[in-house]
């Protein structure tokens, strides 16, 4: 009896869902390379956990749209004071949390409190640094007070760190993530994938898709027999190299290069012989073949960049041509340096396919001129203890994907161990300054003596490389940060 | 026998002890810290010794080796630095794909290795013996993680058959997830089935060359009676201690091929926990595959009784 | 391998004789020496340059310069074949070399001391053999930093307890023979013996595991490098380089099909000079493992 009921529902399941499949589907498969280690973006760094939630499941005050610009989220409306300190945010109503609680102004001042809080482990606790107070005014209405006015700070309310959680669930978001927004967690397979369905209710827009599922491929191999084989169907930002020929053929699927907020650098210990000398920087700088190097490590898709800047910013000046490649060049300064036979270094790689690629690329370039570099391949947890809490490197690549970040080259003590007071007097004045035109100025200056001073080798902002299905429409082209917003995303009929 | 056994099974728990004490030390000495991984670039030093706090990496060395240790015996493995729920849930987690890949694969390299090896022992020295070994020795020489490569554009992106890689989980029905493990299972079990049939194919030579056999053929019993009755039973003890071996191979040595599949197992899980500095996880995984060696071994020994009478009063 | 192997003297062409009839013996040796050729004139010369990346002539397919075809450096494969036979050769013959230098010796001791130390030592084993050999030198290269060095510390560890075991097994069976009783009653002391008569006789049994375990080394570092555990850039590894051609199947399918073959034919070669050499010294004994 039980076996035939079991038959009939079969049946009328594949019968439901072959008129289903008549329709539009409404289920999505995205291939990311990297598993979130947990799923709250108020804890960590990973990149992976935004990638999940961010806009889907948890939403902010503000948030940050596929061109990098400031949207109202839960905010429905702010008003900001002359002085720029008070801001005073109106709050959308009737809005609800997954859990079915309802969503007020003392959930975001509980959120704001715990992300600057003593006690607290938010990987971007800078962002908040600048907030004296919160105030629940009435339970639609929150005002947040400053030290010091910030130009970015309705930006930075806009990032994954910032988004805004309920005090029942804040401890548990790790494993059982309780948001606002229009997708809600339903089921995460460690090491496999993690699942997202509809939210009944959702305040906002409503969505196409009933189901998202973000499935964990480690690499680029495992991941092209994933796409060809129809298991995914879009790999929103995965760096697929010289294999993005094979799938660019392939008319089922569209591929779209993007722009992301990367400028990777050939990062550079200003403070340790011989890259204390501008003359071994420069001859470095002269030796590194830009396109060589952006054909090998990212299959010919990264944009040169001559400074710390991102190329589609309206402040960005091109300062390639500052050290051209130029061999000769090189060899002269290195002989100027003191150094005619050249000298040997190390070069460490965090595991990501354009450093380690790139890595080779940039040691056989600089054996040209006579540098001998070692390469050492070293984990995310190596990288971040010995290059960038000790110190302890000669070079290495990485890409720093934080939009907007050149002020870390004014930062005391930050890796790349270079002091200029000059530098870091423009950045005190971008600080303090709004005016949008005196800014883009001060952003111009700052990139040039940054450029000058060849502080890190600067080479090219990375691409985001997204593939899909051909008839998956809404996905960001972009990556002005990371997430994969779904809010918009369905399938043509 | 029990005597004997019982030996054993000292020796096995000596093992775990000082296997223990080698695996903890080991790690103790592994460079970067998983609290600042978790809190990445931008964290200050005071968040990340906040966050080594709550995680108890700042206790004492013996202490966390005994709280560890004291942990494993009730089952009790800690909680995962980076997923941070009990380590003992994920690694359930992962079993249920690990598992039943390592029995699949072990399932399918004996029904291929043992008819392999009869035949070619049935017709030693002809050129279908001769034929079989050589194929038998270029499986052997296989990197399993090559063969992989091969399969999966041949099986999954060529014709389509099989998915890629990844695993679908037991929930969504058993045939999706079996489907998802045949191409690992292959992988992994042809090299082993190379390896088998070699064995076997020598352990029945053996075992044809005694007396006992020269007589059962020389009263005019046909070859493949002797073979099936007298001499595979027989030959049964090098071949069961191979595949022990290949059992607690395959649970550990999966590691590559689940990379290669993108399957969520013990391998990948440990793998994983090492580049993240799960410290907990790796600890806990490795002590828990050299357990199944020690548990594999002794049944290997406890099955030299069951298929050779004359052991169990030979001690 | 039985305590009735003939103590006869044996003319060293009764062994070349057998050993050019022993079809296994010499394909092996065929291909082993190809394979070492191959690395020992990759010393002083490959057809290019493989340390200069030549971006624009990237992914190649076989042709008259390129005999393999170049990869997605413009490297050509030929060359990095070459200097990849002669960093598997040295990864696993030095893992090999550390094997036999400590678990020889240390094999040797227990069997001739027996007692608690032969226990202690076979206990040792025990534990070395629990752990997965392939994981462990994974934690090992991971713990350490990866590189080829450490690959060969990690696969030499793993190579101590098997030839500790093979040298301890053959000198027990050596022991008890009269000629070795002899030469105690005659004075000699157990290390003597061991060096005069036991190894002498046991010589044959860890050239055979040498060769096994030399087989073993290039998979595993193949294996290693291939989750870029081993050799380090810019020297080829055989390894590293399937890694790097298996998103480029489809592209560039040459990239995968070389050195998948190089690593097949190596350990192919090795593991028939074993099984020939096996056969030559004890023709009777057919324990083919």
């Amino acid at each position: 009896m039980k076996h035939w009921k079991t038959v009939v529902t079969a049946a009328a399941f594949a019968l439901a869902s072959s008129t289903a499949a008549m329709a539009a589907r409404t289920d999505l498969v995205l291939g990311m390379p990297l598993e979130p280690p947990h799923l709250d973006p108020t804890a960590g760094a990973a990149a992976a956990i935004d990638e999940v939630l961010y806009a889907n499941v948890f939403e902010g005050l503000t948030r940050i749209g596929s061109r990098g610009e400031v949207l109202p989220d839960l905010a429905e409306s702010w008003t900001i004071s002359d002085d720029g300190k008070v801001y005073t945010f109106k709050l959308h109503t009737g809005v609800k949390f997954h859990d079915g609680s309802d969503f007020d102004a003392s959930d975001v001042k509980f959120s704001l409190d715990r992300a600057r809080g003593e006690n607290s482990v938010n990987a971007q606790k800078g962002l908040f640094a600048a907030i004296d107070t919160v105030e629940v005014v009435d339970p639609s209405t929150v005002k947040v007070t400053l030290k010091n006015p910030l130009g970015s700070f309705l930006y930075n309310l806009g990032w994954g760190d910032a988004v805004i959680v309920a005090p029942d669930s804040a401890d548990t978001n790790k494993e059982k993530p309780i948001g606002t927004g229009p997708f809600k967690f339903q089921n995460w397979a460690k090491g496999s994938s993690i699942t997202l369905v509809k939210a009944d209710g959702y305040w906002g827009d409503p969505i196409a898709l009933d189901k998202a599922e973000f499935r964990i491929i480690p690499d680029a191999a495992a991941a092209i027999p994933a796409l060809l084989s129809g298991d995914v169907q879009a790999l929103p930002n995965f760096a697929l190299g010289d294999a993005l020929a094979q799938v660019k053929a392939d008319p089922r699927f569209k591929v779209v290069i993007g722009t992301t907020e990367g400028e990777t650098v050939l990062a550079t210990n200003n403070k340790r012989p011989p890259f204390d000398k501008l003359k071994v920087r420069q001859a470095i700088a002269h030796a590194i073949d830009r396109k060589a190097l952006i054909d090998g490590a990212t299959g010919g898709l990264g944009t040169p960049i001559g400074s710390h800047f991102a190329p589609h910013n309206p402040a960005y000046v091109d300062l390639t041509g500052t050290y051209p490649h130029d061999l000769a060049k090189a060899k002269e300064l290195l002989k100027e340096a003191g150094l005619p036979d050249g000298f040997k270094a190390t070069l460490k790689l965090p595991p990501v396919g354009y450093a380690r690629q790139g890595g080779e690329i940039i040691a056989s370039q600089l054996r040209e001129i006579g540098v001998d570099l070692q390469i050492i391949p070293v984990e995310w947890a190596d990288w971040l203890k010995q290059v960038f809490t000790d110190k302890d490197y000669d070079l290495s690549i990485v890409s720093h994907t934080e939009p907007n970040d050149i002020d870390i080259y004014a930062r005391k003590d930050y890796y790349f161990n270079y002091d200029n007071p000059a530098f870091n007097k423009v950045i005190d004045e971008l600080n303090l300054t709004s005016d949008e035109t005196k800014r883009t100025e001060l952003y111009k200056q700052a990139q040039t003596i940054l450029a000058d001073d060849a502080v890190n080798g600067f080479l090219f902002e990375l691409p985001k490389v997204g593939i899909w299905d051909a008839k998956v429409e809404g996905l960001w082209e972009n990556s002005p940060i990371q997430a994969n917003d779904l809010t918009k995303v369905k399938w043509a009929d | 026998m029990t005597a004997y056994l019982l030996k054993r099974l000292l020796i096995g728990m000596v093992t775990l002890g000082v296997a223990s004490v080698v695996v903890f030390l080991m790690l103790e000495v592994v460079p970067g810290d998983p609290a600042r991984l978790m809190l990445g670039m931008n964290a200050s030093d005071a968040q990340v010794e906040l966050l080594r706090d709550q995680m108890g990496l700042n206790q004492p060395l013996v202490v966390r080796y005994l709280t560890w240790a004291g942990g494993l015996l009730s089952l009790d493995f800690g909680k995962s630095y980076t997923y941070s729920v009990p380590v003992i849930d994920l690694i359930k987690e992962r079993l249920v794909v690990s598992f039943p890949l390592a029995i699949i694969a072990l399932t399918l390299s004996t029904l291929i290795a043992i008819p392999v090896g009869l035949f070619a022992a049935a017709r030693r020295g002809k050129a279908a013996d001769t034929a079989a070994m050589a194929v038998a020795q270029v499986g052997v020489a296989m990197p399993n993680f090559w063969f992989a490569l091969l399969l999966v554009y041949v099986f999954a992106v060529w014709l389509r058959l099989v998915p890629a890689g990844g695993f679908p989980g037991w929930g969504n029905g058993v045939w999706p997830a079996l489907k998802a493990l045949i191409l690992p299972a292959m992988a992994l079990a042809l090299p082993q089935a190379a390896i088998l049939a070699r064995v076997t194919r020598a352990a029945l030579i053996e075992v044809l060359s005694e007396d006992y056999i020269r007589t059962a053929r020389a009263k005019g019993m046909p070859m493949r009676a002797v073979l099936w009755r007298h001499a595979l039973r027989n030959a049964m003890i090098p071949v069961l201690t191979i595949m022990g071996l290949q059992f607690a191979f395959l649970l550990a040595g999966t590691i590559i091929i689940e990379n290669v599949f993108y399957l969520p197992g013990l391998g990948r899980l440990v793998f994983q926990a090492i580049t993240q500095r799960d410290l907990i996880v790796v600890e806990s995984v490795v002590m828990l595959l050299v357990a199944a060696v020690v548990v594999v071994n002794l049944l290997v020994d406890l099955s030299y009784a069951v298929v050779d009478p004359r052991l169990r009063t030979r001690q | 391998m039985s305590d009735a192997a003939p103590h006869r003297e044996e003319t060293f062409g009764d062994l070349v004789g057998r050993a050019l009839a022993n079809r296994s013996f010499v394909i092996g040796l065929f291909i082993t020496l190809v394979v070492a050729g191959m690395a020992l004139v990759s010393f002083f010369w490959t057809p290019f340059d493989v340390t200069r990346l030549i971006v624009a002539d990237r992914m190649q397919p076989p042709s008259a310069a390129h005999w393999f075809g170049t990869d997605h450096f413009g490297r050509d494969v030929l060359s990095m074949i070459m200097l990849g036979a002669r960093n598997s050769i040295a990864v696993a013959l030095v893992a090999v070399v550390i094997g036999m230098g400590i678990g020889v010796p240390l094999g040797c001791w227990a069997a001739a001391r027996g007692g608690w130390i032969d226990e202690a030592l076979m206990r040792f084993n025990d534990v070395v053999f629990a752990f997965p050999a392939l994981l462990s030198a994974i934690m090992i290269t991971a713990v350490f930093g990866p590189s080829a060095v450490n690959a060969i510390i990690a696969i030499g560890i793993f190579n101590i307890p098997v030839f500790a075991r093979v040298a301890r097994a053959g000198a027990l069976s050596i022991w008890p023979r009269e000629y070795i009783l002899a030469a105690r009653a005659a004075g000699k002391n157990k290390t003597r013996i061991t060096i005069e008569h036991i190894l002498p006789n046991i010589a044959n049994l860890l050239l055979v595991q040498g060769t096994i375990q030399f087989a073993l080394g290039i998979l595993a570092e193949a294996a290693l490098s291939y989750v870029g555990l081993g050799t380090q850039p810019p020297m080829p590894s055989w390894g590293r380089m399937l890694f790097d051609a298996q998103t480029l199947m489809m592209v560039a399918p040459w990239l995968a099909l070389f050195p998948g073959c190089a690593i097949l034919l190596t350990v192919l070669g090795l593991n028939l000079l074993g099984d020939g050499i096996s056969d030559i010294f004890d023709p009777r004994a057919r324990r083919r493992i």
